[in-house]
């Protein structure tokens, strides 16, 4: 009996019982779905971190107060021991590495804002004059705030996105007034839409000189300090002056950290978390596939007498043990296909919310473990249905 | 006990010139039923001769149907021989076996054994599938073969549309489409009313006929007797054979059967 016959009789028999053969197909399915859809939503949110990282561009370093290298005992952020930056030791830091290079300390606080009767609570991202060089932003309306401003401590402010929208709607901010934490400011700007970043999501939030937003906030410690080289190329040798720099203050309680370190890191988290996604789809996807070896361990039992009459007939071994791997494999390919399909299409829906892509690896990766699933657990059925002696099968009831 | 004279042919001793087609020598067949051992065949030899047609008369737990299932290859003896058109066959593979039911022997049961929710057509294609021939061909082959059981017109049918009887001629019509030497039918109107009974009856006996050699299983005298030579069996011995001194024609009696009824109507 050739292939193609083994395939006919297979189909068949999957046909004769839709109902069960499409339960079981759903186990594999949803397994598939899952590997799918997981790896997707892992494989997006992994793209958008790293390519809004690489955004901010690859000559960045950041310089955090307290040691990160010496585990949670050693004093991280926010530990009280840590001695914070001031805008000083980045007034030294411009002054040691030499304007060629952009120095920009950064502070962020969390801030109320009031227009009219309209509240918000939302998050400020202070810095000098230099900040556009380091963070992005398209202006749609409006100016940066200027040097002048940020050593008067102006009460200037830029607006994000959905700040803008919630407070300003259908209205042109710019040179309107409004309450910050109840001082007034006065609205000088406002930035394009940018999505989420590694700070949080960049549109709900503010922009304002750093003396201001101290004061606001009262405090004179300065978050971080972002560096940005003259070129690509310079990252390595200022990493080594920024500690040379800050060693004598500080010893060994600040974390430098490049674009690429900081990229490394992300992506190792996140690609962890992606395994671990898929991890636990392909849990699901070997239920599915005990699920098809249940159904066709059944399935040998029930038509024991089916496999009786066969070998009456001159059925060989083979072409019993084909006819039920056949059907095994055919169950969890094509559950495997829809599975793919179902997956594909809840990572395109999902996209109005997450990110996500669906890669080649995963949708490979879920095929051949389907089908690598219905072979597996097809064949220790097939081979028992194969061994039936023929006068047993017969008189089996 | 395997080298008991053979008995079959020789006690009813005629047409000795034929050529043995299938031979059972010494055949025993004990199961292991927990601690008992039941010897189900205890020293069986039979010849049967090419064409011919044989009854294996026994009560219920003779061995006669462990008998059929031996010599049609279903099952194997625990000592002995079996020997199919001069090629000892106990000592073969299941794969050499399974060949040899498929090109020499056709079976014919008496819970008929078609496949559910499969045509009548496509039950009887199912050992030319195996034998590995063309689907038209196949398709051509086993239309033939429902048309000389006069099922021509019932080719869809799925079994569960046929009535006992035409179930009973699809599984004949399955038993003869690769063409056998022998076909072995158990009881095979054991489940039928009379009038189906006869025509099945008739219609092996008319493929004994055109030369085909058919071993009869059963229990019943009056179906017996439709043989040429029964061989009765009891307790897993041969302890009778004898030639069919009036033989029954189930077309007669098909006919008479019909006049009968026919004839009550009018």
């Amino acid at each position: 009996m050739n292939f193609v016959e083994s395939i006919r009789i297979a189909l068949r028999a999957l046909g004769a019982n839709k109902v069960r053969s499409g339960l079981t197909m759903l186990g594999v399915i949803i397994g598939v779905a899952a590997v799918i859809l997981l790896v997707a939503i892992g494989t997006g949110v992994q793209d958008e971190i790293t390519g809004s990282i690489e955004g901010l561009g690859s000559n960045l370093i950041f310089v955090f107060a307290g040691n990160f290298e010496e585990g949670p005992g050693g004093g991280g952020p926010g530990g009280r021991s840590v001695r914070q930056f001031s805008v000083e030791d980045a007034d030294l830091l411009q002054r040691r590495l030499g304007s060629e290079h952009v120095v920009v300390p950064v502070v962020q606080g969390p801030l109320t804002l009031r227009v009219g009767n309209r509240t918000m609570r939302t998050t400020v991202a202070a810095a000098n004059e230099n900040a556009g060089e380091v963070f992005g932003g398209d202006y749609v309306g409006g100016r940066r705030y200027r040097r002048s401003e940020v050593s008067a401590s102006a009460r200037v402010i830029v607006l994000g996105a959905t700040v803008r929208d919630r407070l300003f709607p259908n209205q042109d901010p710019v040179g309107e007034t409004m309450s910050v934490n109840g001082q007034r400011f006065t609205v000088i700007g406002y930035v394009a839409a940018q999505g989420g970043s590694l700070t949080g999501d960049q549109d709900n939030q503010v922009y304002m000189p750093i003396s201001t937003a101290q004061r606001l906030l009262g405090t004179t410690d300065v978050g971080l300090i972002a560096v940005k080289a003259a070129t690509a190329d310079d990252v390595e040798g200022l990493q080594r002056r920024i500690r040379q720099a800050l060693t004598p203050r500080f010893g060994d309680e600040f974390t430098v950290f490049t674009q690429e370190q900081t990229l490394g890191l992300f992506q190792q988290i996140l690609g962890t978390l992606t395994f671990m996604l898929a991890g636990i789809a392909g849990i699901s996807l070997l239920v599915g596939g005990i699920g098809i070896m249940n159904i066709m361990l059944v399935s040998v039992s029930e038509r024991t007498r089916e496999i009786g009459i066969r070998k009456a007939v001159g059925a060989r071994t083979y072409d019993i043990m084909s006819q039920f791997v056949i059907e095994a494999v055919t169950l969890s390919v094509v559950g495997g296909v829809v599975g793919i399909a179902l997956g594909a299409a809840g990572a395109a829906v999902l996209t109005r919310w997450v990110p996500t892509e669906v890669t080649v690896w995963a949708v490979a990766l879920a095929f051949t473990f389907s089908a690598g699933v219905g072979i597996f657990f097809g064949v220790y059925p097939a081979y028992k249905a194969s061994r039936l002696d023929p006068i047993e099968a017969l008189r089996y009831e | 006990m395997g080298d008991m004279p053979e008995m079959g042919e020789g006690v009813s001793g005629r047409r000795d010139d034929a050529r043995v087609i299938l031979e059972a020598r010494g055949v025993t067949k004990c199961y292991h039923l927990g601690e008992v051992d039941v010897h189900a065949l205890r020293g069986v030899d039979l010849s049967i001769c090419d064409g011919r047609m044989l009854s294996l008369m026994g009560p219920s737990g003779s061995g006669k149907s462990t008998l059929m299932h031996i010599i049609g290859l279903l099952d194997r003896p625990t000592e002995g021989s079996v020997i199919v058109e001069g090629e000892e066959v106990s000592r073969m593979s299941p794969n050499e076996l399974a060949a040899v039911r498929n090109h020499r022997i056709g079976f014919v049961f008496q819970s008929f054994n078609l496949l559910a929710r499969t045509s009548a057509l496509a039950n009887v294609e199912l050992p030319l599938v195996y034998a590995g021939v063309s689907g038209s061909e196949r398709a051509r082959r086993a239309r033939e073969a429902l048309e000389r059981v006069g099922l021509g017109d019932r080719l869809g049918h799925l079994p569960n549309q046929l009535s006992g009887g035409e179930q009973q001629r699809v599984a004949i019509a399955r038993a003869l489409v690769t063409e056998p030497s022998i076909v072995l039918a158990d009881e095979p109107t054991g489940n039928l009313d009379s009038i189906s009974g006869h025509e099945v009856m008739a219609i092996l006996q008319e493929l004994n006929i055109h030369g085909i050699t058919v071993v009869l299983v059963t229990h019943d005298d009056s179906v017996a007797r439709h043989a040429e030579r029964i061989v009765r069996i009891r307790d897993g011995l041969v302890v009778g054979d004898e030639r069919v001194t009036e033989r029954i024609s189930a077309a007669d009696q098909r006919d008479a059967v019909a006049e009968e009824t026919g004839g009550g109507r009018a």
